[in-house]
């Protein structure tokens, strides 16, 4: 009875993922397999879909110890309605998380800017959490000239 | 030694979305370093942020080696009344540090 009720769940999701285009959480992606697992924490077995977040963060980064980064989300922020948080992953940097935002309806704009450290060129996701349960993700691509001193020896 | 910075807009008409910037002082060391014999240098991070505003929270991060030293972390809320921010920094090896900032609501 578990198994079944888990490959059910897994076709919807495989299925959902396909008829949406979603990328996040296709295994075909070239995801590392800790950024999926980090994001399977977040979400569980819900359906991440493409669309209303924006992740803004230089295509081109020449020092990725403080590389500058903003993510939205178009959505209204009322009480019935509005973004609860917002979750960033990493592929390549030595942990798969970034930070977790979380927000609410008094927020007036879903809308986080910070600094982060990126330990190569990399793919970068921020999900966000709306408050009827649903996914939503953006993903970026970043080239990194000087990496994070992960390795430095002082 | 550690120092905050905030910037909350003095003044604001109630209903208004006002933008918070704050930056906390902090050198948040990864974990992910070694020194030259090869020790490592433990993780001395922020891990927590939050936000209230006249004692109601609004706004919470988990943060993570991946953000830069200084941490710089902006949001958003609405102007409801008049009253103070109160911003606190909770971190490794006991760290905890708190800053507030007051806005006039018209």
């Amino acid at each position: 009875m578990k198994d079944e009720s888990t490959r059910r769940q897994f076709l919807g999701l495989a299925g959902g993922a396909a008829a949406l285009g979603a990328v996040s959480l296709r295994p075909a992606a070239a995801t590392p397999a800790s950024m999926t697992t980090a994001i399977r924490a977040v979400v569980g077995e819900a359906t991440v879909r493409t669309g209303k977040v924006k992740l803004e963060v230089p295509p081109l980064v020449e020092n990725g110890n403080t590389v500058p980064m903003t993510v939205s989300v178009s959505n209204p922020m009322t009480p019935a309605d509005h973004v609860v948080s917002i979750h960033v992953f990493n592929e390549k940097n030595p942990q798969p998380n970034m930070g977790n935002f979380y927000l609410g309806p008094h927020a007036g704009r879903a809308q986080v800017s910070t600094r982060i450290r990126l330990a190569d060129s990399q793919k970068i996701v921020a999900i966000a959490k709306l408050s009827d349960g649903s996914f939503w993700s953006a993903t970026t691509d970043v080239v990194v000239t000087l990496a994070a001193c992960t390795d430095e020896v002082i | 030694m550690a120092s905050a910075l905030i910037n909350v807009p003095k003044k604001a008409r109630r209903g208004e979305i006002i933008e918070i910037k704050t930056l906390m002082s902090h050198v948040m060391e990864t974990g992910y370093r070694h020194t030259a014999e090869g020790e490592v240098i433990p993780r001395d991070i922020i891990t927590g942020f939050s936000c209230r505003y006249n004692g109601v929270e609004i706004f919470r991060a988990d943060l993570f080696p991946a953000f830069s030293a200084n941490p710089f972390i902006t949001f958003f809320t609405v102007a409801q009344e008049s009253g103070k921010f109160d911003f606190e920094w909770t971190g490794d090896k006991g760290f905890n540090d708190t800053a507030s900032a007051s806005i006039i609501v018209e």
